[in-house]
C-alpha cells in the first residue's frame, strides 16, 4: 500500500515567549521554595538566610564605599593578571604554532607545568614578591599565561594549511602572514582560552583573597565568616556569580564582534 | 636551458615520505613552458599533477631535479595559484579576499589596484556580494572569488589546478569563455590542470598528457585553433572532437593503469 510522507513547513515559533520562561522557571521555583523554607523555619536561617534578606543586605551594602572598593580592587587584580599573562601567552602561543624550534622547545615544558594547580605556587610567589598586590597579579597571570598559550597554539594548528599556502604562494612577508593568516586563524582558539581564563581567574582570585588579602570580594566573604555575618557572605556569592555571568556575556559579545565569520556558538 | 622558456622543469622527481621506500608521485619530469603560453596538463587522478604545480607555486620542493622560472617584472608577482580546494579566507569579506593577493604580494598600488579588484569582481559576477563573507557564498561563488583574487594580482604566471572543477556546468562554460577572453587580453603564461579534455583543447595552446604515477609526460599536442576562440561554438566542431578523442585514446590506458595501482596500494596497506 502506498503511503504519503509529508514534510511539513516549520511552525512559526514565538521564541521570545516560549524559550525565556522555561529558563527562568527552575531558578524561580528554587528561590520561592528557599524563601518559603526560610520563613517557615524548615531550614536554619543562620546558614541559609531567605533570598529577600540577602537582597536587602545587598541593597544596603551597595550604598557603602567598602562594597565598591572591594569590587574595584578585585576587578583590578583580575584585569592586571589577565593582561600580564594573556599578552605573553598569546605571543608564545602564536610563536609555538608558527616556528618548529620554538614549539619543540616550549611544548614539553608547558605540558609538564600546566597540570600544576597554580594556587600551589602562591607560597613561593609570596616569598618572591611579598604580601603586596604583585603576588596576587602573578598568581592569576601564570594561570592565564598557560591557558592562553595552549589555546592560541591550538588555534594556529587548527588553521587549515591551505590558508598559509595562499600567503606563501604570493610570497607574502612573514609579518604579513602572521597578521593576515595566523592571527585570524587563531582567534577562535584565543577566545576559547579567554573564556576558560575568566572562569579560572575568578576561582584563583577568591583563593588568593581568602589567604593573603585585606580587601576584595574574596576577602569580604572570608571576613564575613570570621564575624559570622552570613548575609554579607551571601552577597559575596551573589557578586561572584554575577561577575562570572557578566564575563561570559562580555566575551560572547566581543567574540561576535571580532570574529563574525565564526559560527562556533549561536 | 631554453632561453625563451618561462618555466623549465628539468628532471624533476618528487618522493613523499622516505626517499627510498616512499611514494614516488612524479619521476624524471621534463617540461618547458614558453613565455605567454597557455599550457594544459591532463592525466589520470593521482598521477602527480597537483604535486607538480605546487612545486611551481613554491609550496613543495623537488626531491631531485630543478624548476627554473624567469621573473621579468618585479612589480608583478611571479605566480598566483588557484587551488583545487577551497582557499578563500573566511575572515575576510569578498572584496578583501579579492584584494588580498595584491596586498600580500606587496604589489598594491592604491587606486589602480582598487580598480583592478573591482574589475575582476565584476568579471566573476561577485561585485554585488562584495561585502559578504565566504560563509554566505555558494561553493561555486567561492571558487570564482579565488579566481578573482589570483587574476587581480596580475601575475607573470597563472597556476590553475582544476579551477572550474567545483563549478556548475553553466558557470563553468561562462568562466571558460571569460578565461579565454581575459587571457587573450593579458597574455600571461598559464599552467592549467584539468580533467576536461575538451576544456584543455578549447583553452590551451598546447596540451600535455601525464602518465599514471609516477607521473611523466607521455604526449604533447599543439593546439593550432585560431584565436580569439569562441569556446561554445568550437565545442561542436569536428576538429575539436577529433583532438579530444585522440587525447582520450592516450589517456585511457593510463587511467586503467592508475586504477590498478590504486587498488594495489590499498591492498598493500590493508
Ligand atoms: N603530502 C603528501 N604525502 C604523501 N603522499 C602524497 C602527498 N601529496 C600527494 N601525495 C600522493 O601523490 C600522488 C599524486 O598526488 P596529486 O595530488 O599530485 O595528484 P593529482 O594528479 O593532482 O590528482 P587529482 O587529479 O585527483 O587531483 C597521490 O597518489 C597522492 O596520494
Ligand atoms: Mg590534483
Amino acid at each position: 500500500m502506498a503511503r504519503t510522507i509529508t514534510i511539513a513547513a516549520d511552525k512559526p515559533r514565538h521564541r521570545g515567549l516560549s524559550r525565556v520562561p522555561l529558563g527562568l522557571i527552575s531558578p524561580l521555583v528554587l528561590l520561592l521554595a528557599w524563601e518559603a523554607a526560610a520563613r517557615t523555619g524548615a531550614i536554619n536561617t543562620a546558614f541559609f538566610p531567605a533570598p529577600t534578606t540577602i537582597l536587602t543586605t545587598a541593597v544596603t551594602q551597595a550604598q557603602t564605599a567598602m562594597f565598591w572598593n572591594d569590587l574595584a580592587i578585585s576587578l583590578k587584580r583580575i584585569g592586571i593578571g589577565l593582561a600580564m599573562g594573556g599578552i605573553p601567552g598569546v605571543l608564545v602561543g602564536l610563536a609555538m604554532g608558527l616556528f618548529r624550534p620554538i614549539r619543540d622547545a616550549f611544548n614539553p615544558l608547558i605540558a609538564a607545568l600546566f597540570p600544576i594547580p597554580k594556587i600551589a605556587l602562591l607560597p613561593l610567589l609570596l616569598l618572591i614578591f611579598g604580601m603586596g598586590e604583585t603576588s596576587k597579579y602573578v598568581t592569576i597571570a601564570i594561570n592565564v599565561f598557560f591557558l592562553m598559550s595552549i589555546n592560541t597554539f591550538a588555534g594556529v594548528l587548527a588553521t587549515p594549511r591551505i590558508y598559509f599556502e595562499v600567503a606563501r604562494n604570493l610570497r607574502a612577508s612573514r609579518l604579513k602572514t602572521y597578521v593576515s593568516v595566523a592571527l585570524p586563524g587563531a582567534l577562535p582558539g584565543i577566545f576559547t582560552g579567554l573564556r576558560i581564563c575568566l572562569g579560572t581567574a575568578l576561582i584563583l582570585l577568591v583563593a588568593v583573597e581568602f589567604s593573603t588579602a585585606d580587601s576584595g570580594i574574596g576577602y569580604r566573604i572570608w571576613w564575613a565568616w570570621t564575624v559570622f555575618w552570613v548575609d554579607t557572605m551571601y552577597v559575596g556569592f551573589l557578586v561572584i556569580a554575577l561577575l562570572g555571568y557578566a564575563f561570559s556575556t562580555l566575551v560572547d559579545a566581543l567574540e561576535r564582534w571580532t570574529i563574525p565569520w565564526h559560527k562556533g556558538q549561536s | 636551458m631554453d632561453v625563451a622558456a618561462k618555466i623549465a622543469v628539468e628532471g624533476v622527481a618528487k618522493v613523499f615520505g622516505d626517499p627510498v621506500r616512499g611514494f614516488r608521485a612524479i619521476d624524471g619530469v621534463d617540461l618547458s613552458v614558453r613565455q605567454g603560453e597557455f599550457l594544459c596538463i591532463v592525466g589520470p587522478s593521482g598521477c602527480g599533477k597537483s604535486t607538480l604545480i605546487r612545486m611551481m607555486a613554491g609550496l613543495e620542493t623537488p626531491t631531485a631535479g630543478a624548476i627554473r622560472m624567469r621573473h621579468d617584472d618585479p612589480a608583478r608577482p611571479l605566480t598566483a595559484m588557484i587551488f583545487q580546494q577551497e582557499s578563500v579566507f573566511p575572515w575576510l569579506t569578498v572584496a578583501q579576499n579579492a584584494a588580498y593577493g595584491l596586498q600580500a604580494s606587496g604589489t598594491w598600488r592604491g587606486a589602480e589596484s582598487r580598480e583592478r579588484v573591482e574589475y575582476f569582481l565584476h568579471k566573476t559576477g561577485l561585485y554585488s556580494f562584495r561585502d559578504f563573507r565566504p560563509g554566505q557564498l555558494s561553493g561555486g561563488m567561492k571558487q570564482r572569488l579565488s579566481i578573482a583574487r589570483a587574476f587581480a594580482t596580475n601575475p607573470e604566471i597563472l597556476l590553475m589546478d582544476e579551477p572550474f572543477a567545483a563549478l556548475d556546468e553553466q558557470n563553468k562554460l561562462l568562466m571558460q569563455q571569460e578565461l579565454a577572453s581575459l587571457w587573450e587580453e593579458f597574455r600571461s603564461t598559464v599552467v592549467f590542470i584539468t580533467h576536461g579534455l575538451d576544456e584543455a583543447v578549447l583553452l590551451g595552446d598546447r596540451v600535455v598528457v601525464m602518465s599514471s604515477a609516477p607521473g611523466r609526460f607521455i604526449r604533447n599536442m599543439e593546439i593550432t585553433l585560431p584565436r580569439p576562440r569562441d569556446s561554445i561554438a568550437l565545442r561542436r566542431t569536428a576538429e575539436v572532437a577529433a583532438m579530444t578523442a585522440e587525447l582520450w585514446e592516450t589517456l585511457r590506458t593510463e587511467v586503467e593503469a592508475a586504477r590498478q595501482q590504486e587498488s594495489q596500494r590499498l591492498g598493500a596497506t590493508a
